[in-house]
């Protein structure tokens, strides 16, 4: 059946390329937070590092934001598909719903890399010397965050009534995980029940590898941010495979 | 005697405490149009989407070619045509496209260029499918259903909402789907739709299936009174017709006369005394009771939601 799955992942590439305002959101929107971010609190200073004067790692919140669009995005999507009965339609060909589903994935995932390549081009341009980063460890650290992140909106997607819902209640989900994922304040200055909360986000470890990795530690340093991000993952398929809703 | 491809046996059905489907039992035969008939939300989506797979039963049995809808869900997909009530596909998925994702899923599958072109869909090969009318929707569904050649094909509720041209349009196509050799289940709320269309119709009303047979079997079962009505001008028209054996009743309005009764030689019988006595008629017709009278009179005559 992988001939009906890469059929099926190039139709909805198709088909969402030809959504000009969803390429644009997708593509775009990391790159603007990466310039906006970037830029006013950097022009104050001096030195050649620029991006290191931000309150924040600009490189790892638009990373975040890559993740966390293509996220939403896909939450949206499914709901879509579901309330027209896209999903069910498919359903009832010979496609298994695993390759229903992951076609949807992959073309996320695929849309992350392209992102984070057109990210890492401007911000060569604007900020040198700032990417100089181990990128393929980076970009798989950031594919298995977003995967992760992913399977969570699948749980997220499965308890959304209808479409109308699903781009605010997603908002109103993953905006608060990034909030207290340890990308802006330290997670220390977290009240002790809070903190283990947020060890059980996987956008909280998704900042933790990638900034890791950014800065040029070895997987071996994160290891358990790795394991927390699979275990999010596994739990999360589970979690979808029972509670999933085609329509 | 055909045999069955399609086989429902006690089947039940509920969703939390609302029981959609009770104890239906029906056989599909090799090479006919089946139709299941009844008032909205009566269970027969529901029936449908339990043969075709896509739902589980609670209770019963279901055999369809065969087969186990469920056990056997993957070898069976391969071997039905499907089309859902309301469908929709991607936004800006184009026409080619859908039937060239389809063709890749079935290990069989006919030419989409002369399907297209029996479908009436040439011209539109390259249309987003939102940029689609209604029918031509409806027949690119038609075309998913039947791009493997199926030996079952399902249709949902396919005509509603299509302006009549497309609905006749339709209906052409569902016959010429039987009479190409595939059995076609279909369900649909338009009485004149299953009376043109279906060989065999069960009656589905609150989940369960109240009647089933030909559409002239059931009109003849259930209403089998026919009623002749002509105008005339001439006096002592109705006296006329007393001593007929085949005339229950003449009711007369002004110059219009109104006969009902039963049977094969009511018409002949009333046409041999008009006739016979001479009567001048300016007008003459006969009205035989439809499909659509005996769903009234089986399922009630109060508006339902």
């Amino acid at each position: 059946m992988m001939k009906g799955f890469w059929k099926l992942t190039w139709v909805e590439t198709k088909v969402f390329v030809r959504e000009p305002m969803g390429v644009v959101a997708t593509l775009g929107m990391p790159v603007v937070v990466f310039i906006i971010l970037g830029g006013p609190f950097g022009s104050g200073q001096s030195g050649a590092t620029l991006l290191d004067s931000a309150p924040f790692n600009v490189p790892i919140m638009a990373a975040l934001t890559i993740a966390v669009s293509a996220v939403l995005s896909l939450v949206a999507v499914i709901s879509i598909y579901r309330e027209g009965g896209i999903l069910k339609r498919l359903r009832a060909t010979p496609l298994s719903p695993v390759t229903i589903l992951g076609a949807h994935v992959f073309v996320k995932l695929v849309f992350t890399v392209l992102s984070l390549a057109l990210l890492v081009l401007v911000g060569r341009q604007l900020f040198p010397g700032a990417m100089d980063v181990p990128l393929p460890s980076f970009t798989a650290a950031l594919l298995l965050s977003t995967l992760s992140i992913l399977s969570l909106g699948f749980v997220i997607a499965s308890l959304i009534p209808t479409a109308r819902f699903a781009q605010p209640i997603g908002v109103a989900l993953l905006y608060p995980m990034v909030a207290v994922s340890g990308l802006f304040f330290p997670l220390d200055a977290l009240p002790p029940w809070m903190r283990v909360v947020t060890h059980g986000l996987p956008t909280t470890h998704a900042v933790s590898l990638m900034q890791g990795i950014w800065d040029g530690a070895g997987w071996g340093a994160h290891w358990a941010n790795v394991a927390a991000l699979i275990l999010v993952f596994g739990v999360c398929v589970g979690i979808s495979t029972k509670v999933f809703r085609w329509e | 005697m055909p045999s069955p491809v399609i086989s429902v046996s006690n089947l039940r059905k509920s969703y939390g405490s609302t029981v959609a489907v009770e104890d239906v039992s029906l056989d599909v035969n090799q090479g006919e149009i089946f139709g299941l008939i009844g008032p909205n939300g009566a269970g027969k989506t529901t029936t449908m989407e339990c043969v075709e797979g896509l739902r589980k039963a609670d209770r019963g049995t279901i055999s369809v070619l065969g087969l186990d809808p469920q056990r056997d869900a993957s070898a069976l997909r391969q071997r039905i045509g499907v089309q859902h009530q309301d469908g929709h596909l991607q936004k800006r998925i184009k026409v080619r496209e859908a039937l060239d994702l389809w063709s890749t899923l079935y290990a069989r599958v006919v030419d989409t260029e002369a399907l297209l072109g029996q479908l009436g869909l040439e011209s539109k090969k390259n249309a987003w499918f939102m940029t689609l009318s209604g029918g031509q929707k409806q027949r690119l569904f038609i075309a998913l259903a039947l791009i493997h050649d199926p030996e079952v094909v399902f249709l949902d509720e396919l005509t509603t909402g299509l302006d009549p041209q497309a609905r006749r349009a339709i209906w052409g196509l569902v016959t010429g789907i039987r009479d190409h050799g595939t059995t076609v289940f279909l369900t649909t709320h338009l009485m004149e739709e299953a009376e043109r269309l279906c060989d065999r119709v069960a009656i589905i009303e609150h989940g369960r299936l109240i009647e089933m047979g030909t559409p002239a079997g059931l009109v003849e079962k259930h209403c089998p009174e026919r009623r002749v009505v002509f105008t005339s001008d001439g006096s002592g028209v109705a006296e006329r017709f007393a001593g007929v054996s085949t005339v229950r009743s003449v009711t007369s309005d002004g110059s219009t006369h109104t006969l009902s009764g039963e049977g094969d030689d009511f018409v002949t019988e009333v046409i041999h005394v008009i006739a016979r006595e001479g009567v001048r008629v300016r007008g003459f017709r006969t009205e035989t009771p439809t499909l659509e009278d005996v769903f009234l009179k089986l399922t009630g005559r109060e508006i339902r939601n």
